[in-house]
């Protein structure tokens, strides 16, 4: 059973705006997934979907095969935890510790399980040494991945990135992106509304395209960097190596760095065999 | 003209030292940087490195708004930025901020109004700041929504507005912190060619960026930062290509990184690529087998 499933979701803003028009789309336990396209093209409304936030004006959105529809959002805060793009839309303690503590205390953890808790999270974004900072007195790339901590301390099933990537510098998105495959391989689903290219290509396997809020590529990364006339009706294009992957004609799935000198030194070893 | 930059070290005022941070009080140490008229300069660096504190610097933030302690000397179009007022070097140098909120007024209903602030301040005619509002709104891509309330848009356009904003106040020299960092890649692409135009225009630009796949073609001059110190400064070509940057905390782009580890494996041979278009040549020749690597 699909851990996250859109059944033609409709939703409109007040003033009539539509954000969502028919989308469908199933996401499996454990994936990472990469929602793409252009800025209001509707992909934060779309996860705004996933934790019950907002709901479908047509069709349904269902988490762990029940519909959103008649639940709260504290019901779908431990199947779903939402990372916002603005942490200082979701920071609200005075020391970086209370902030972690927030989730499992409000879930009811012992003493003992909360500390374990906030002590694992801050661990893996690499804040433990914050502690007792107040939030504020972290740089903004910190607090983003403080907000992370405070989600993964619910320990949630799914959890969703809205564009964890503004702010953070080159090595900022590569420890990001260390933490998104460690929290994969705990058994999260990681789903990322980004509008990095190498993010996507380096940790992402499956991507989703949408445009005026509908979904119009879903599949492996690779095969759908490898269709730039599509990305590009809603604003995208592929990572820079799935660029050069198709202006040199290499494997498809040379999309990142790693991939391509890979699959450059498999072809000149072909090369010198059959010479 | 121009800016000149003279040893330049900058504490602000609540300065204190983080535990296990390597850097000291100091939010830049002993800057010295000449950019002249019509030169478009890019600022890499980690976040912390102090790419912002320069940019506030330029226009007279830094000593007017954030006082702290100031040691040296910022001189834009002849004037000392600690001696003039910042209301009196908006048409010298405009600053297009990292965060959109931090920009728009607030004051104004719709983009069009926000876009309007700062000519009608200038004290210019009617037809000469409608014609420079238009302009402006061409140039940033959001002509179409002139009419919407600056809130109510996404992140990505809001950075646009603010960008149509200072481009309406039609300063010399315009200064730019991480302008697209909310864009989406095409949206990237076209604020980073406003930005080429404006330059071969005529216009001044210094520009703090992450996207080095995208400056690497633009840029005059690189100014690599690292804990308020400048660590290297050149040609895009001899500074992301150099050996040190990655002790910088800045990656070269990602078709340089290719032929560093191609050239690793006795692959590549010769001068590194910025671009794709340039690393396609290189390829090409390797994959026909013209090389004897």
């Amino acid at each position: 059973m699909a851990i996250i499933q859109a059944d033609n979701i409709h939703f409109f803003y007040p003033g009539g705006v539509k954000a969502l028009n028919g989308v469908n789309l199933s996401i499996e336990k454990g994936q990472s997934v990469a929602i793409i396209g252009r800025n209001g093209s509707g992909k934060t409304t779309l996860v705004k979907h996933m934790n019950g936030l907002l709901k479908p004006a047509q069709g349904r959105m269902l988490v762990n095969g029940e519909s959103t529809g008649e639940k709260e959002p504290s019901e779908l805060a431990t199947q779903v935890g939402l990372v916002f793009q603005n942490p200082d839309d979701q920071i609200f303690s005075t020391s970086v510790w209370d902030e972690v503590a927030f989730g499992p205390k409000n879930l009811g953890c012992s003493e003992a399980e909360i500390k374990n808790r906030v002590e694992l999270a801050l661990q893996t974004v690499n804040l433990l040494s914050c502690k007792d900072l107040h939030p504020y007195d972290l740089t903004i790339t910190e607090r983003k991945l403080l907000c992370l901590a405070s989600i993964l301390a619910i320990r949630p099933e799914v959890i969703a990135l809205d564009e964890p990537t503004t702010a953070q510098d080159q090595l900022g998105v590569q420890q990001l992106g260390s933490i998104v495959q460690q929290v994969q391989k705990s058994g999260i689903t990681v789903v990322t509304i980004t509008h990095d290219m190498d993010f996507v290509a380096e940790f992402f396997e499956r991507t989703i395209v949408m445009r005026k809020g509908e979904v119009i590529l879903d599949g492996p990364t690779a095969e759908v960097f490898s269709q730039p006339e599509i990305l590009m009706t809603t604003y995208v294009k592929p990572s820079p190596m799935a660029q050069l992957a198709k202006e040199i004609g290499a494997d498809r799935n040379a999309i990142t760095v790693q991939k391509m000198v890979q699959w450059i030194v498999d072809r000149g070893q072909h090369i010198a065999k059959t010479a | 003209m121009g800016i000149q930059i003279k040893d330049v070290s900058y504490r602000y005022p609540t300065a204190e030292v983080r535990e296990g941070s390597t850097r000291g009080l100091w939010a830049l140490s002993h800057i010295d940087l000449d950019i002249e008229d019509g030169e478009l300069v890019v600022i890499l660096g980690r976040n912390g490195s102090g790419k912002s504190t320069l940019c506030m610097l330029m226009n007279g933030l830094i000593p007017h708004f954030f006082k702290g302690q100031l040691k040296g000397a910022v001189i834009v179009n002849n004037k000392n930025t600690a001696e003039v007022e910042v209301a009196d070097m908006v048409k010298d140098i405009g600053v297009v901020f990292q965060n959109p909120f931090d920009q728009l007024t607030g004051a104004a209903n719709t983009v069009f109004d926000e876009v309007a602030i700062g000519p009608e301040n200038l004290g210019l005619s009617r037809e000469e700041s409608l014609e420079r509002i238009k302009r402006a709104l061409d140039e940033a891509g959001i002509t179409e929504l002139a009419d919407r309330a600056p809130y109510q848009l996404s992140g990505g356009q809001q950075q646009r507005v603010a960008v149509a904003s200072i481009l309406a106040m039609r300063p010399s020299i315009m200064v730019m912190d991480e302008p697209t960092s909310q864009l989406d890649p095409v949206g990237t692409d076209e604020v980073f060619e406003v930005i080429d135009r404006l330059h071969r225009e005529g216009m001044t630009i210094i520009l703090a960026e992450h996207k080095v796949d995208a400056i690497a073609g633009l840029a005059d001059r690189v100014v690599v930062l690292k804990d308020g110190r400048i660590e290297l400064m050149g040609k895009p070509k001899d500074v992301l290509t150099n050996p040190a940057l990655a002790s910088l905390g800045v990656l070269p782009p990602r078709c340089t990184e290719l032929a560093i580890r191609l050239a690793k494996e006795n692959i590549w041979v010769g001068d590194y690529p910025l671009s794709i278009k340039e690393a396609k040549l290189g390829l090409m020749e390797i994959l026909n087998g013209n090389h004897t690597g």
